[in-house]
């Protein structure tokens, strides 16, 4: 069992303060997302991250500006941690030409090269061999950025895991691999597929460190990434987090979920990490009820606007389908096809 | 200009050396490319270069070909100009997801913000190695949107077209026929002379630009690899026979150079396509359809095809011979296709 008071290890009350606001960014940002969603403003499918947000608002927080990361078919949270606008996420989603990838994207694929957020890679595994050779650009330039790659459990069992995360070893990379723990790979249990009950004891095979974390504690998080981090950018090599954690959203919209358990739930639940964030900074008298309905009221604010921005921007025009597939000349390809 | 005759694997090995003197974000990666005392690649063309150019530039992985192009796509979204080695072309498919859903599709996924400038040299053709080394798996990747595909079939394009490709800012994939590379081919390869004049001076061939090898008016032929050169002898056969083909080496499948296919279909109203790829789905059909298509009304007869059988690749070599096209089956094409005539 998880202790539930979060220690707050003597960190600066406005350190604190902006890791809760933006835990709490990234859950109102996923509840009008979905509620937008059943209303069909948005297009496609949506992947939602409430009760995983302390991983990425823990990891993104202890990067430095210039450092990337990569994610995953379930990207909202990280984005929105590394920077990404809540206009420009929002209206990604909408569909928008104002969108981080001009509609082009989606919601699989949020992210913003402008914010060191490479679009979102929806295949499992797919950003765990491709931020290797991120890792490896920062190694050659040797420019002492990092690399965080964020995936499942369920990513750990895909080939391109393991040749990723050897290579990465072998080469001393300057990435750090975020695994978010949260039990399912859509409705397959992680014990029905794998027998190993950590993740990160696999990648001792790797010669590669490893630290479990608790993922509902956005402090923990926080300084596990930020310990490890320097000694990282100055080729030490590459570093496996597992954060346990747990997703209170269904895999996709329209999963009902039957496969937990009401008593497995409730007791994620408790471990809300925006609860048990306010709970510990009110006991160590950092914040008080009216600043947290501050907080919650300038984010509302912020999604308002996000929603307004979107709702009002322009969709892409029909000829902008065609571009963007090449970097060089091509001929439209509409030429021949017409 | 000067100029001095050399096969496709040292004209490919120039390439390599010039663009990663130019650019020092030029580098190769890949297996057994360059452990001291080893073969410099699978088939020799690095030998040399990690003298010249060091460890840190050219890197030797394990065998893990996911992690060689996931690791080249990342590197080139990062401005790195990656040139990943994988042996041999059938070990692509290890990483498709790599080249069909990464490399080609971030820059659109990212509305444009993003490029992939990697170089992925994958060498094909049949040589008595059997089903898993000795495919051409070219067509494959003109089906993927975002990616660009060139079939160098002599030194000097290979040369020029290799730059030009380590230059783009798309992912290329090149291919090459390992009978080709050099000397060892030529005997494989039936005694035909495969070096070409290359110039010592620095120059760079375009993608997407076509070469006529034979000029004629009987009919067209579009032929890459070791098939273009069983083309060009059966021309010669041919010639006798009072059958003048015009042959085209389209170098660049993705994109195609349309307009002198089409000028030579019009001007000879027969067009057939050769290749070493199997037949059906072959970027023959591709070209067969274009060319039904667009040079329709000048058709003196139906488009033909002629291809690899559709069976995996045999060992033993009247096998492996009888699969892929012959210069007889070429020629005996050529006859038929000469006689037909549409009513």
């Amino acid at each position: 069992m998880v202790e539930r008071s979060i220690n707050l290890n003597n960190l600066d009350k406005e350190l604190l303060i902006s890791l809760f606001t933006d835990v709490i960014r990234l859950r109102k940002f996923e509840d009008k997302v979905y509620q937008l969603f059943l209303k069909g403003e948005l297009p496609g499918t949506i992947h939602q991250y409430q009760g995983q947000e302390a991983v990425a608002v823990g990891v993104c927080t202890a990067l430095n500006k210039t450092d990337w990361i990569t994610s995953t078919h379930r990207p909202h949270g990280h984005a929105i941690a590394k920077g990404v606008s809540m206009r420009s996420a929002m209206a990604e989603l909408y569909g928008k030409e104002t969108g981080c990838c001009k509609g082009k994207g989606g919601s699989m694929h949020l992210g913003d090269p402008e914010v060191g957020m490479l679009p979102a890679i929806a295949i499992v595994a797919g950003g765990v061999s491709i931020v290797t050779g991120v890792g490896l650009a920062f190694k050659m330039k040797n420019t002492k950025q990092v690399a965080a790659c964020f995936f499942g459990e369920g990513a750990t069992n895909e080939g391109a895991f393991h040749e990723g995360l050897n290579l990465a070893a072998v080469q001393k990379l300057p990435i750090i691999y975020v695994c978010e723990n949260n039990i399912y790979g859509a409705s397959t249990a992680y014990n029905k597929t794998t027998l190993v009950e950590n993740v990160a004891d696999r990648v001792s095979s790797y010669g590669m460190a490893s630290k479990i974390v608790d993922g509902m504690n956005v402090v923990e998080v926080y300084k596990a990434v930020k310990e490890a981090r320097d000694a990282i950018a100055n080729g030490s090599g590459p570093i496996l987090i597992e954060a346990k954690t747990y997703r209170f959203a269904g895999h996709s919209r329209g999963d009902a979920k039957k496969y937990r358990t009401k008593e497995e739930e409730d007791y994620w639940r408790t471990l809300d990490p925006i609860d048990r964030m306010k709970d510990s900074l009110i006991e160590n008298n950092l914040i008080d009820n009216e600043t947290f309905a501050l907080i919650v009221k300038n984010i509302q604010e912020e999604i308002d606007d996000a929603v307004v921005f979107a709702q009002q921007s322009p969709f892409p025009k029909v000829e902008d389908a065609f571009i963007d597939a090449y970097a060089s000349d091509m001929s439209s390809p509409t030429e021949v096809q017409k | 200009m000067t100029t001095r005759r050399i096969g496709i694997g040292e004209a490919i090995r120039e390439a390599i050396a010039e663009e990663m003197q130019r650019d020092e974000n030029v580098f190769l990666i890949g297996e057994d490319i360059g452990i001291p005392g080893g073969f410099g690649g699978a088939f020799g063309v690095y030998l040399g270069l990690p003298e010249k150019f060091g460890h840190e530039r050219i890197i030797d992985t394990p065998i893990s070909e996911k992690a060689i192009i996931g690791t080249s796509v990342g590197a080139a979204l990062m401005g790195m100009r990656p040139i990943p080695d994988l042996q041999y072309s059938d070990f692509i498919f290890e990483c498709m997801d790599e080249i069909v859903n990464q490399a080609a599709k971030m820059r659109y996924m990212s509305g444009g913000k993003l490029k992939v400038p990697l170089t992925l040299r994958c060498p094909v053709g049949t040589a008595n190695r059997g089903a898993q080394h000795g495919q051409s798996p070219e067509s494959y990747f003109i089906h993927v949107p975002g990616l660009k595909v060139v079939c160098p079939s002599d030194a000097y394009v290979a040369k020029g077209v290799m730059k030009s490709a380590i230059r783009d800012d798309d992912p290329v994939i090149v291919f090459e026929h390992k009978l080709l590379y050099g000397s060892k081919g030529r005997e494989s390869a039936g005694g035909m002379d495969l070096t070409a004049e290359v110039p010592e001076e620095e120059y760079l061939f375009p993608i997407g630009k076509a070469l006529k090898k034979r000029d004629g008016n009987s009919l067209t032929i579009i032929s890459t690899h070791l098939t273009l050169y069983r083309c060009l002898a059966a021309a010669e056969d041919l010639k006798n026979e009072g059958i003048e083909c015009e042959v085209i080496d389209p170098v660049s499948l993705l994109p195609l150079d349309t307009k002198t296919i089409y000028d030579s279909v019009n001007k000879t109203g027969k067009a057939l396509i050769a290749h070493e790829d199997t037949f059906t789905g072959g970027w023959g059909a591709e070209v067969a359809a274009l060319i039904s298509q667009n040079c329709f009304s000048k058709l003196k007869a139906p488009v033909q095809r002629i291809a690899a059988y559709d069976v995996p690749l045999p060992v033993t070599p009247i096998l492996e011979q009888t699969v892929v096209p012959s210069i007889e089956r070429i020629k005996e094409k050529i006859i038929q296709l000469h006689k037909m005539e549409l009513k």
